[in-house]
């Protein structure tokens, strides 16, 4: 396990490393730089001098590139937006806790909700309710966020006025007045993420279902809830965490168009703000903390799946 | 290998498997022909009233500026569709091809390209591709360009795998004793074996790109006006929704069917078979 734990978490860290570079480069080789492109084709070669210098942008790439690094490392310290002149991290904190609260209100739904489908999907293998639910579910995983969203909107906000269209959170409102405004945002993740791991779910154990030694469990004859339960479900926990994990990594960037949706003020919607905007610091900031969610998550499923996996290690991760 | 007895089956698939292929060559004929269907000028406006409800004229009801919802749908069919499906088309020659040479060779390029593709698959997909036209502006190359980029990750990995299981087999040590050239190797004896897996993979990465595309659309990143596809049917019209308009709601209908179909395409001829999480 510490020998596993070893190799995994250097490698992830330089993984998020090697996304900073990467980030840093996409945002580097465009035509222009990040003063040509925050003012527009428009702009005087003037105010784009003044601005490079404001912004430092005249220094080589090298130096500023380890200047972001280091401001970010030790100081949490994301740069100074181009548009609004203020510092990114006071933009991104609020929108960041948003954004979470979004992310772990629907985990915390989702999850137990998609367990409970998928798994009673594959003790009634092959019965009516299986085959209804399994191609309920391939659709819904199918469907666009948008969709969803709409008909959302559409019926609980503007026919049955039930719910607010959009969701303004605001500093210190009530318990009550934050989970009418993130009800239907979130109702509308639950749908998209319950679908997809229930799905996986019921592939994963019915995966294990066709293994031998449930074979035998069923002919010493017990019973259809007990062999999933207490038998398959052991060997399907670790590729389970794996699908879990990703689906909430899916969350993170998923809530993007959710976010559009409802007006809802998360860091993905500053992200495509920013983006329209063209304000780079900004874009750069959200992307480096998406990346790295995204990837501490996936480093959390493989560490979640080698704990869980009997055989540690000779089976590798799941695909 | 999994012939295990799956009781009913047969009398359910052909039903799913008929209503998602008729569905799927509906649009397809529909983005062939539009330009000769649609029973407006897409950048017409005919009516003074925004979010009109449907009439005769208007079988759909009208957008946000007045303009025949059917005739911009139907319009926006052909972008829509050429898009996702020009970009899987691009994943899959650069995935197959790569994936398919790295099973056969291994080595350095086997290395080089699967570390690659594992930084690529560690990234969030809608973020890439954000950071992309944020850097590069949005336009249809772009839109295709970084599409393709993220899918052909997944595809490479799926025609190693696959390849890796048929180069092991003689008739291709005898082939490649016979000297035969790469291109042979990979394309008229390795890509027969593996053409079927790899066709259902195509219809399902097709559905991720339509799903893709669309949502930078929405995210009004994608394509940008006069030109619409279906995403950005959904974003110019979402305003309607507080009218009761669903205008916003059809092309994200068209969206999800679209989508809805090719999944459940591939998943009744697979007859039901148990895929593992795409990536």
């Amino acid at each position: 396990m510490l020998q596993f734990l070893l190799r995994r978490l250097p490698a992830s860290i330089l993984l998020i490393w090697l996304v900073s570079v990467l980030i840093f480069v996409g945002c580097e080789v465009l035509p222009g730089d990040v003063a040509q492109v925050a003012l527009g084709q428009s702009a005087t070669a003037e105010n784009v001098r003044a601005l490079r210098t404001e912004f430092g942008l005249d220094r080589p790439a090298l130096t500023r590139y380890a200047d972001w690094l280091q401001g970010i490392v030790f100081h949490a310290d994301w740069g100074r937006s181009i548009t609004t002149r203020t510092p990114v991290s006071a933009m991104l904190a609020e929108r960041l806790s948003n954004t979470l609260l979004l992310a772990g209100v629907t985990t915390l739904i989702a999850v137990p909700l998609a367990l409970l489908i998928g798994l009673t999907m594959a003790i009634r293998s092959g019965s009516n309710y299986d085959r209804a639910a399994s191609v309920a579910i391939l659709g819904l995983a199918a469907t666009p966020e948008f969709l969803i969203g709409t008909i959302a909107v559409l019926v609980f906000a503007v026919k049955l006025h039930w719910l607010p269209s959009t969701s303004y959170l605001s500093e210190g409102s009530g318990l009550t007045a934050t989970a009418r405004a993130i009800l239907l945002p979130v109702g509308t993740l639950v749908i998209i993420a319950t679908a997809q791991i229930a799905r996986m779910t019921r592939a994963i154990v019915g995966n294990v279902l066709a293994l031998p030694y449930i074979e035998m469990a069923r002919l010493k004859g017990l019973a259809g809830a007990r062999v999933v339960l207490v038998h398959a479900l052991r060997n399907a926990i670790g590729p389970l965490a794996n699908v879990i994990a990703l689906n909430v990594a899916y969350l993170v960037s998923g809530v993007v168009v959710v976010e559009t949706i409802f007006a809802y003020p998360g860091l993905a919607r500053l992200m495509a703000d920013s983006v329209q905007a063209r304000d780079l610091p900004v874009v750069q900031a959200c992307a480096m903390i998406f990346c790295a969610t995204y990837i501490m998550l996936i480093v959390a499923a493989d560490i979640i799946a080698y704990a869980c996996d009997p055989k540690s290690g000779s089976q590798g991760r799941s695909a | 290998m999994k012939r295990l007895s799956r009781a009913g089956v047969p009398q359910q698939v052909p039903l799913v498997l008929v209503a998602s292929a008729i569905v799927l060559a509906a649009l397809t004929l529909i983005a062939l022909v539009a330009p000769w269907i649609m029973p407006h000028d897409p950048g017409e406006f005919i009516s003074n009233d925004v979010f009109a409800a449907p009439t005769r004229n208007a079988l759909l009801g009208t957008d946000y500026l007045g303009r025949d919802l059917l005739s911009r749908l139907i319009a926006s069919a052909p972008l829509t569709l050429g898009m996702a499906f020009a970009a899987t088309m691009l994943a899959h020659v650069v995935g197959d091809s790569l994936g398919l040479y790295a099973a056969l060779r291994g080595g350095w390029v086997d290395a080089v390209v699967s570390r690659m593709v594992d930084v690529i698959l560690s990234l969030p997909k809608i973020i890439v591709g954000l950071v992309v036209l944020a850097a590069l502006g949005p336009s249809v190359a772009v839109i295709i360009g970084i599409c393709a980029v993220v899918y052909a990750a997944g595809v490479f990995r799926v025609a190693r795998a696959l390849g890796n299981d048929i180069v092991r087999q003689d008739y291709i040590v005898v082939a490649q004793a016979r000297g035969e050239g790469l291109g042979w190797l990979l394309f008229a004896e390795i890509l027969p074996q593996v053409a079927a897996p790899l066709a259902s993979d195509f219809a399902i990465r097709m559905s991720f790109a339509v799903l893709f595309i669309s949502s930078l659309s929405f995210l009004g990143l994608g394509v940008q006006p006069p030109m619409a596809d279906w995403g950005g049917l959904v974003r110019e019209n979402l305003d309607g929704l507080q009218a009761g308009s669903l205008a916003a709601i059809y092309p994200a209908a068209a969206i999800a069917i679209t989508s809805i179909a090719l999944n459940l395409l591939v998943d009744s001829l697979s007859e039901r078979s148990i895929q593992g999480p795409a990536t």
